[in-house]
């Protein structure tokens, strides 16, 4: 499997109430090991995935927001959330978990994984894709 | 063209399944290729054989299995969701301890891998679910 795609992962429901949030952060962390050109998208309720500051316990569920900052070492850096939609939510970047990566090719600096994007920027986005799996 | 299908709802409470039969029922007469059949989420619980619909309703597991045996489909469900929702082959169900396995004929049982391969491997990924 010599041949790279575009993988989209379009992340649209909230992190807990249902399981395709985690389920599908389980699929990018094993697609990961394909080393495909992989991209993240979080629209509508999605973008409360990776709000900081989570707990569930009352619950009875896991917090596994703290995985979303490891994607940086699974060299997932291109993290794309919609800015109508944290609008919509009273929400703004600084809500958001910092998520991070590092950047081989510049002495490893430390870079921003998140990008805020516009519906219009989101819809191109996706049609650079090859393949978008949407949760 | 090349095909591989992502199913992410059960059967009966969601049309996805239903749909995903019927397009690739379609794909197959229209001389198209079916590379996988992935389930994941709930569509997992579309692979179990202990499903017993009204006799008047379709049987959506048993059109699976009679499907992929008459197409030589290959139709996977993932371990991890399928592990959560009770559905096990017979090595799984010895290798936790469970007294029985219930997987349906023509379904397996493999990792999420599959699905990464099926998007790789075929020209179009389709899904069906919510």
């Amino acid at each position: 499997m010599s041949d790279v795609k575009k993988f989209l992962y379009v992340n649209r429901k909230q992190p807990y109430g249902t399981i395709y949030a985690l389920e599908s952060l389980e699929v990018v962390l094993i697609g990961a090991a394909f080393e495909q050109d992989v991209s993240l998208a979080f629209v509508d309720d999605g973008v409360y995935q990776l709000t900081k500051g989570q707990d569930p316990s009352g619950i009875g569920m896991k917090n596994f927001s703290p995985t979303y900052t490891a994607l940086g070492d699974y060299d997932i850096n291109k993290i794309y959330v919609e800015k109508e939609s944290l609008e919509a939510r009273g929400l703004t970047i600084d809500d958001l978990q910092h998520l991070t990566w590092e950047d081989e090719d510049e002495d490893w600096a430390e870079k921003d994984s998140i990008r805020v994007v516009s519906a219009s920027e989101m819809a191109e986005i996706m049609d650079q894709q090859d393949i978008v799996l949407s949760f | 063209m090349k095909f591989s299908i992502l199913i992410n709802e059960g059967p009966y409470q969601h049309q996805a399944s239903d749909s995903a039969y019927k397009f690739i029922e379609a794909a197959l007469e229209a001389g198209h290729e079916i590379f996988r059949v992935f389930f994941y989420h709930d569509g997992v619980n579309n692979s179990t054989r202990y499903t017993v619909p009204p006799q008047d309703d379709r049987n959506i597991q048993v059109r699976w299995s009679e499907l992929a045996e008459k197409h030589d489909l290959d139709m996977v469900v993932c371990i991890a969701a399928a592990q959560r929702r009770g559905i096990l082959d017979e090595n799984e169900a010895q290798r936790q301890g469970k007294d029985g396995d219930n997987i349906a004929p023509g379904f397996r049982i493999s990792g999420l891998g599959q699905l990464i391969e099926a998007g790789i491997q075929a020209d179009r990924l389709v899904t069906f679910g919510d």
